[in-house]
């Protein structure tokens, strides 16, 4: 049966994703993993304006403020914090200077603080080591890396297997690898509700399958994945793993030493952090069977005209000077984000979440793509086209996601030319969904 | 230059709309305007590539002067296209060639809707007229 499932890169089997009418059927089965710590709350009244007590952090809402803008697009790059700000500024004002290379005393002080930014990083992960995060330029980039430098372990006729609901970051640089290679690229269909179908996972990842590859947290759909038994069936055929982080990371803290995959992968950007700085988390012995990708700087060990030696990880993944400033203030967020009470944070996502749906739910016509764990939720409404809604949204003043979401195989598959996403961040108020519920009304009246 | 006779009634239409729900409103009337796009006509050698909503554009030259039909499955987007192809209607390769898409949604009031960031991708509508004028 493995075979019949199985088809060339360039091929997609129609039935890698299950669903109705366009829309994944609403699912109560809740056994996924979702963040330790994360509460279940079901008594916030609808009435209740569910306040930020951690906006006043973040000094873009003041001028959306000014400028008339609600922003709830948190999912495609996140508001930063004053504390990030200053780390930035402090920085460059304080005399920038190269890591890893200068003897003098400014050298030194970047250095220390590049490489406390590293730590901080894997503190916040659980990590254990600082040896275990390369900082690359995102999580896009932290996946190519890892399809670089994982490519000598493939031999044609290997397999690969990814979800069927993967961000286009974490679906191309697999396929390309696929096809330098002449590898299998397995999707993994999706189930009823829009999780990865374990059933079918069983089945489709076997003995020659080399590499897992799945998010943790769907961008489109915004649910948490069975990511446990995923990683465990695929440890088991002895695949190597690797998770998307990019949207999980910002939605509860997660233990790299239980989350049992070979690399980890997220952005700094989302998680409330400066842009052009990712994180790859990697297991040592995962580590070490990464090649070399990129050659120059700080990575060469020794280098001769005709040969030269390099670095292990992590300063042998980054080559040339890496964000400096961008890692030392994601260090500054990661503080700020670790002054904060984590329980509460997680409750008041929860409940706007739920303030959010039960708003979307009284809006006629509007069906879910899924049933969303958190974070996000992602939507059509009947007759009406969603790049409408997107202009008349935009026109009022409401910063949302509309269109394919970087998973054009998704929603081809689920139909749709494209789809609206509202997303949330810790500073989010119930405020926002209020001006949002308000201009959408008065969008579909201009429309229907 | 003397703009086409269709663009002069987009001009003094929307001088008129103070606020964007009238835009959007005249915007989805213009829409309606679009002559419909046959099946066959919606096919994907007439695609306009670049385009988040699909946008599907014909034209066709009669004694030098061209004239397009164009179509969306997004409302809004037709207004934008028919307030587009009233500004060129009838113009020769040349004339089309100098057309300034910023300038003439900026006079209507529709700046916004070419801005960078929007997707809606009017200025590769406007490159595939010049393509197919050659």
């Amino acid at each position: 049966m493995e075979n019949a499932a199985r088809f060339s890169t360039l091929r997609i089997a129609d039935e890698s994703v299950s669903y109705k009418n366009g829309v994944y059927n609403e699912s109560h089965d809740d056994k996924r993993r979702r963040p330790e710590g994360l509460p279940i709350i079901h008594d916030d009244a609808p009435t209740m304006s569910l306040p930020s007590p951690w906006r006043a952090d973040f000094p873009a809402f003041a001028a959306f403020a000014r400028d008339g803008q609600t922003y709830l697009d948190s999912a495609a790059t996140a508001q930063k914090p004053q504390a990030m700000l200053d780390a930035l500024l402090g920085h460059y004002a304080g005399g920038a200077a190269n890591v890893h290379r200068a003897q003098h005393c400014p050298g030194e002080r970047a250095t220390r603080a590049f490489e406390a930014a590293r730590a901080k990083v894997a503190a916040w992960l659980n990590a254990g080591s600082a040896e275990r995060i390369v900082f690359t330029r995102g999580a896009t980039e932290s996946l190519n890396l890892l399809a670089y430098g994982l490519e000598h372990l493939f031999a044609p006729g290997d397999t690969i297997a990814v979800g069927a609901l993967e961000h286009h970051a974490n679906l191309l640089p697999w396929q390309r690898l696929a096809q330098r290679r002449g590898l299998d690229l397995v999707v993994l269909p999706l189930d009823g509700a829009g999780d990865i179908d374990l059933e079918q996972a069983e089945r489709l990842i076997g003995p020659r399958t080399r590499l897992l590859a799945v998010s943790q947290l769907s961008n489109v759909l915004g649910r948490w994945q069975p990511l446990d038994a995923l990683l465990a069936l695929a440890s088991s055929r002895g695949a190597l793993t690797v998770v998307d982080g990019a949207q999980g990371a910002v939605h509860g803290r997660h233990d790299l030493r239980s989350l049992a995959c070979d690399f980890y992968v997220f952005s700094a950007h989302k998680l409330y952090g400066p842009d052009g700085l990712g994180v790859l988390h990697g297991r040592p012995q995962a580590l070490e069977r990464l090649q070399h990708w990129q050659f120059g700087g700080e990575m060469v060990q020794q280098a001769d005209y005709h040969e030269a030696r390099f670095r292990p990880a992590p300063l042998g993944f980054e080559a040339g000077t890496p964000a400096i400033g961008a890692a030392i203030a994601f260090g500054a967020t990661l503080d700020y984000l670790q002054s904060l009470d984590g329980t509460a944070v997680a409750a008041h996502e929860a409940a706007l979440h739920r303030r959010l749906l039960a708003g979307l739910r009284a809006v006629a016509g509007l069906r879910l793509l899924a049933e969303p764990h958190n974070a996000l939720a992602s939507f059509v409404i009947e007759g009406v086209h969603n790049a409408d809604l997107a202009h008349l949204l935009a026109e009022q003043g409401i910063a949302v996601r509309a269109g394919q979401h970087c998973a054009m195989p998704l929603l081809r598959r689920l139909g749709l030319p494209g789809a609206l996403r509202v997303s949330l961040g810790l500073y989010s108020d119930g405020n926002d969904l209020e001006r949002f519920f308000a201009a959408l009304e008065r969008a579909l009246e201009l429309l229907r | 230059m003397s703009l086409p006779a269709a663009a002069g009634e987009a001009l003094e239409a929307f001088a008129r709309c103070p606020g964007w729900e009238q835009r959007a409103r005249l915007l989805l009337q213009w829409g309606e305007r679009l002559e419909a796009l046959s099946d066959a006509e919606r096919c994907s050698a007439n695609q306009v590539q670049g385009c988040e909503s699909q946008v599907w554009l014909l034209g066709e030259r009669r004694d030098g002067h061209w004239h397009f039909r164009a179509g969306s499955d997004a409302r809004l987007l037709r207004g934008l296209l028919a307030v587009l192809l009233a500004r060129v209607d009838g113009l020769d390769a040349q004339a089309l060639r100098a057309v300034d898409l910023a300038d003439w949604f900026a006079r209507l009031g529709l700046s916004r809707q070419l801005s960078p960031s929007r997707s809606n991708g009017l200025n590769a509508v406007l490159q595939r007229m010049r393509e197919l004028a050659g």
